[in-house]
């Protein structure tokens, strides 16, 4: 991996500006999608494809480019604006987010948009899949590395620990697992007014070493932070690691963040000009006022 | 004079040695086991080729997901696990993992239908084929003996879709004649009869054939059909029977629900053909536990039971709404088949 230079840094978060607006206009334009999610992974998706992962967006079934599968499939606006950003399809096609026969569907597809290593939806299901990329690179001897991006909602799912348990038993230094833990789902436990809110699961850390992951946390949206524990991760020998990336759902947007009510609501035109104007992306607001 | 059938060997042990000789020449063959190595006679491939079989664990849905991810790679994948557990415990991984998301995977159902039938009713797996029918990109194949379980695993091996095989665990008889020939999606002719077809798969194939020969002893010109292969479906092969015989009986280890009956008794009616028809399989209740050779019994998947059933069908005795005539006057197919299912 380049070392992330601060004007490469820079560049990135320029990036990460205009997925988050890009991924607004989506969902504002199709009229439903999930909106805090993908806002809370949106720096990490930015810093794995434009600086980390191994890829080729002009040749998505390379068998050597390393994998990256969203197990938090419902996030999935976020991936397809990423992949979008990075050459893999035309910008224009994000507006056909959740439409009919669209390649933008409403969960990722691998069989239908390029760059997609493995469908989701179904929570949990995710690191399985990824284990399996893992344990293939190893049988094939190849050094390609898998990357699962989790929810903390979806740690809810037994599978998730059933692949835990398996990877670290196969020692698998070649998958890493990130955990977008921005601490709401989308209804969460019941709680009376003033309690102490339970995140959807406590003490990641603690759970994850107990299975025999490495563990490291950082910022996950700080995309410094957040590559260098992936750097961190790609060291490590022996184990698999378990990023847990402190986020904040609807990041970015001052009046979407850490708000339940933003799992998946759609923004107003006004609430899509005001979050627009304060990511400072109002120019992309114009364009796409002649699709809309 | 009665033809007799020598005994082979359980179809599980025949998968073991099938795969354990194509890994041997293909290092991108992979076994995935669910601490069930030997349940699946996999204990000797794991010994021969260590780094070819790849143990999950008691986890059927991660056994799914991971095989799915390592097929995603190029690996030729064998995930093996007991069928009641595999096709239900799992069935969202198979439907997400593997059909939709077209990753190739060799499900491999052992100890299928009643072979765990004393075990009760959680080790039945009598609801897999109704399950993964309603699931697209999934082929179904229930082998009847050891020939055609050999033929069938060297099929999948190379098998570019999803695909679901399913064996039991006691040894089968050879039903088959050295020049037969099987092909996925084409169904055999074990024998041809104008007045009634079995239509069977799998471990029923066995007493259909058997009370075939019984009844041709008693005059009744008897087919036998094993239809190996249920999804792709032989739909040509279901209409020729079906415009050839007076009565059709289908046999199968599997809810009379959603399963071979119920895709035969479909083919007839959207081809327009009609005749006296009856599914013989696990009826819609709660099943009794046993041996599967006491649970066949119980239900009449015997050569006995199936003849006695395929003699009422021809009286008429089971109360047929359709006048003996109607049979005998069977419409033609219609002019476009339906299309395979």
């Amino acid at each position: 991996m380049e070392p992330l230079t601060p004007q490469r840094l820079k560049e990135l978060e320029e990036v990460a500006a205009r997925v988050r607006a890009r991924i607004l206009l989506a969902v504002h334009h199709a009229g439903a999608g999930h909106v805090g999610g993908p806002l809370s992974c949106t720096d990490m998706l930015v810093a794995l494809y434009f600086h980390i992962l191994n890829v080729d967006p002009n040749r998505p079934d390379w068998e050597d480019r390393d994998r990256f599968i969203l197990s938090k499939g419902h996030s999935t606006i976020a991936l397809y604006t990423v992949l979008a950003e990075r050459g893999y399809f035309p910008l224009e096609e994000l507006f056909t987010f959740d439409a009919i026969d669209s390649r933008m569907q409403g969960h990722p597809d691998m069989t239908k948009t390029p760059g997609i290593d493995m469908s989701s939806g179904s929570l949990g299901q995710g690191l399985s899949p990824g284990l399996g990329m893992a344990l293939g690179a190893r049988l094939l001897g190849k050094s390609f590395r898998t990357y699962v991006i989790l929810g903390d909602g979806e740690s809810q799912e037994g599978q998730i620990w059933e692949a835990a348990f398996v990877a670290a038993r196969y020692q698998l230094d070649n998958l890493t697992a990130i955990l977008d833990y921005n601490g709401l789902q989308q209804y969460g436990w019941r709680n009376a007014p003033g309690e102490h809110m339970f995140p959807p699961i406590e003490n990641p850390a603690q759970k994850w070493q107990a299975f025999g992951w490495r563990v490291i946390e950082t910022d996950g949206h700080d995309m410094a932070q957040f590559t260098a524990a992936v750097e961190e991760a790609q060291t490590t020998r022996g184990k698999p690691t378990l990023i847990i990336a402190h986020t904040v759902k609807g990041k970015g947007v001052s009046f979407m963040e850490d708000q339940y009510d933003w799992h998946a609501r759609v923004p107003t035109q006004q609430e899509l000009v005001a979050a627009l104007a304060e990511l400072g992306q109002s120019d992309l607001l114009v364009i796409s006022q002649g699709g809309d | 004079m009665m033809t007799t059938y020598s005994l082979g060997k359980p179809n599980q042990d025949i998968v073991a040695e099938t795969l354990l000789a194509l890994a041997r020449q293909d290092r991108d063959l992979i076994v995935v086991t669910g601490d069930s190595r030997g349940s699946g006679k996999m204990t000797a491939f794991g010994e021969a080729l260590p780094d070819q079989l790849v143990e999950i664990g008691i986890a059927e849905q991660n056994l799914v997901g991971v095989s799915a991810g390592l097929a995603s790679t190029g690996k030729k994948v064998f995930a093996i696990s007991p069928a009641c557990f595999l096709t239900a415990r799992s069935l969202e991984q198979i439907k997400n993992d593997v059909a939709y998301s077209d990753n190739p995977v060799k499900l491999v159902g052992i100890s299928a239908g009643v072979s765990y039938g004393a075990l009760g009713s959680t080790h039945h797996s009598l609801h897999d084929l109704a399950a993964l029918l309603a699931i697209h990109n999934i082929d179904i194949v229930i082998p009847a003996d050891n020939f055609e379980t050999y033929h069938a695993i060297l099929a999948a091996a190379t098998h570019p879709r999803p695909i679901y095989l399913r064996f039991g665990k006691r040894p089968m008889h050879h039903l088959h004649h050295s020049e037969t020939r099987f092909q996925l999606g084409k169904a055999i002719i074990l024998r041809s009869g104008g007045d009634i077809t079995f239509i069977a798969a799998g471990e029923t194939v066995a007493p259909a054939l058997f009370a075939a020969d019984s009844l041709e002893q008693r005059g009744i010109s008897c087919g036998v059909i094993s239809m190996h292969t249920i999804r792709p479906f032989d739909v040509e092969a279901v209409i020729n029977a079906a415009t050839t015989s007076r009565a059709l009986v289908t046999v199968e280890e599997h809810s009379v629900n959603g399963g071979l009956g119920s895709l035969v008794a479909a083919t007839l009616m959207e081809a327009g053909v009609w005749l006296p028809f009856k599914r013989v399989g696990i009826p819609d209740e709660h099943t009794i536990a046993g041996s599967q050779v006491e649970i066949f019994k119980h239900y009449g998947i015997t050569p006995e039971g199936l003849a006695e059933t395929a003699l009422n069908l021809l009286n008429g005795s089971r109360g047929n709404r359709f006048p003996a005539s109607a049979s005998a006057t069977a419409s033609r197919p219609a002019a476009n088949p339906p299309a395979s299912v």
